[in-house]
């Protein structure tokens, strides 16, 4: 898996839904062995994308292939080397743990002792080896997402697709599947990961492509994107919300954007790097600003995300659940 | 063909190590045929002539045919149920063969309808039933109603992936199966209905069945029902099966 051809190359791959264009011609590369988070909203084509790469979905225009196999017209030797996870736990809910495993198993052409083998093999990986006999029904979601992720990874497939893995999961769970996740990466598997969580990308993605209107608009590392917007963020929180102008003012030379106001904070993009701090806690109290707090960070994919589309990546709801994790 | 043979097994036992899971089904699935021959045994029974053959003997049958063409609804809802949850998916992503799903699903509707098949010929037995017929020619009567079960499975495989819900594919199979049962000769003698209805009975595949069934395992002459039987049955599936097999193939997840 160490050649130069990549693990699954798509180009301009189109599909619509009637009126609604939900791909809108992707062009990506994936190279082998690496984790690639596809970073979107809600309808951006996430999961369009992934059931044309698993062969469950036909485009409308473009190729894509998998390990040099084309999804449409070798479509039977792509699914024997892929791994699916979806966005909803797709496991038998009146099976135990085990009795999905099995069943995998043998439809990848296993017999019942090397299916239940590996499934036993599995749950134990997954923690779940205490729930084996138990029917699904009675699982909590974290446990029934590790269920299908262990289904997905039945056959050790070199390539699998990580359809929203942790959407609507519990934050504990949440955190929970990352740390499966990533030993799973360890082993070499090729990843195509979707999320519309910016901490999940940039946590678990050595790639990042950023999916919007059903096209990819930017791709790179984590830090590769945030330099694209600049350097680092000044953060001032006023004593005293009158004084925002007299501070803006203050500090507009530090930056070649107009700094902007929310509340009692005050930020600035700042050109420079090193010394900013002192700078500016120099011009603010030269200026007679009372100020609260003061603080200088990197920007976050939630800037790149917002710089990119113009839009914030995710849904005012996620949000909220966000800031429980 | 082997992977086909072994994908399919291997989809029949989830489907019945499922059914004792989930006994609601196979509840109303057998509790409600029940109710529906001690309705007409004992509620209507008595208004209904059949010259020649005692009502229970005559209505066993039909509720038998009525009951296994039902039994695709555990096909149906059950199919749904999978497009829904994204087993469908799961199953399409796998390099398994394509029409095991289904195949496996109908399969499986074999044994059901068996069960329902064996509660009410003991529930008929117990009011009075009995074949009056060489054994063989009650297994042929077995035979020829497990074929057209199998066959309504099919459709009901049909239905449950088109339908959006499993409610939608529980009406949509309610509202085709309901007529065909009721304007048949399953519980009264088609002689006695309106001429319309009556033309509509004679032809209903339902009540060739049935008559095959009533010849079968009555002793009564036969005509050409038996053979007719298994040729709509036949029928049915060759039409169905690849229609079903052909929406599987293409299908997306709602």
């Amino acid at each position: 898996m160490h050649d130069e051809q990549p693990a699954i190359t798509v180009r301009g791959v189109e599909r619509s839904f009637g009126e609604v264009r939900a791909l809108a011609g992707v062009d990506l590369d994936i190279s082998p062995g690496i984790v690639l988070g596809l970073l979107g909203p809600n309808g951006a084509g996430k999961t369009t994308f992934v059931r044309i790469l698993a062969t469950l979905l036909r485009a409308d225009g473009g190729s894509a292939r998998v390990l040099g196999f084309d999804v449409v017209k070798d479509a039977a030797e792509v699914r024997k080397r892929i791994g699916l996870a979806g966005q909803y736990a797709a496991v038998d809910e009146n099976l135990t743990g085990l009795e999905n495993l099995v069943m995998v198993g043998r439809l990848y052409g296993s017999s019942r002792r090397e299916a239940a083998a590996r499934g036993h093999e599995l749950l134990a990986h997954f923690e779940l080896e205490d729930a084996a006999r138990r029917v699904v029904k009675t699982y909590s979601g974290g446990m029934r997402r590790r269920l299908d992720l262990a289904a997905a990874l039945v056959a050790e497939p070199p390539v699998l697709f990580l359809d929203e893995p942790t959407t609507g999961l519990d934050p504990r769970s949440r955190i929970g599947m990352w740390t499966v996740i990533e030993r799973l990466v360890a082993g070499g598997t090729t990843v195509l990961l979707t999320t519309q969580y910016l901490d999940e990308a940039d946590r678990l993605a050595d790639t990042i492509a950023v999916i919007d209107h059903g096209q990819v608009i930017a791709q790179g590392t984590s830090d590769e994107l945030k330099d694209r917007i600049g350097g680092e963020r000044l953060e001032v929180r006023l004593e005293d919300r009158s004084q925002c102008e007299t501070a803006m003012r203050a500090l507009a030379p530090m930056s070649d954007e107009e700094p902007a106001i929310e509340g009692h904070v005050v930020t600035v993009n700042v050109r420079q790097r090193g010394g900013t701090i002192v700078d500016a806690v120099r011009r603010l109290s030269e200026a007679g600003v009372e100020v609260e707090d003061l603080s200088l960070r990197r920007p976050t994919l939630d800037d790149v995300f917002l710089t990119l589309t113009g839009h914030a990546a995710e849904e005012p709801a996620a949000e909220e659940e966000e800031a429980f994790a | 063909m082997r992977r086909l043979v072994t994908d399919t097994l291997v989809i029949t036992e989830r489907n019945l190590i499922r059914l004792p899971r989930a006994p609601e089904l196979l509840l109303a699935f057998t509790v409600q045929p029940i109710m529906f021959v001690l309705l007409f045994r004992y509620v209507f029974g008595g208004a209904i002539h059949t010259p020649g053959i005692p009502y229970v003997e005559f209505l066993i049958p039909g509720i038998i045919v009525q009951t296994i063409a039902f039994g695709g609804f555990v096909t149906a809802i059950g199919l749904n149920d999978d497009v829904h949850k994204g087993l469908i998916d799961r199953f399409r992503s796998l390099p398994m063969a394509r029409p095991a799903v289904l195949a496996g699903r109908t399969a499986a509707d074999i044994v059901t309808n068996a069960i329902a098949m064996t509660i009410l010929i003991v529930t008929g037995v117990i009011i009075g039933f009995s074949f009056h017929a060489p054994a063989l020619h009650v297994i042929g009567g077995v035979l020829a109603l497990l074929l057209f079960g199998y066959a309504f499975s099919w459709v009901f495989a049909f239905v449950g992936l088109v339908a959006s819900t499993p409610e939608s594919a529980n009406s949509i199979g309610f509202i085709a199966i309901f007529p065909l049962t009721f304007i048949s000769s399953a519980f009264v003698l088609p002689a006695t209905m309106p001429a319309p209805l009556h033309w509509f009975a004679d032809v209903n595949p339902f009540s060739k069945v049935i008559n095959a069934t009533r010849a079968l395992w009555l002793g009564l002459p036969a005509g050409n029902n038996v053979w007719l039987a298994v040729v709509w049955s036949i029928a049915i599936i060759a039409v169905f099966a690849p229609l079903a097999v052909a929406r599987y193939r293409r299908q997306a997840a709602t």
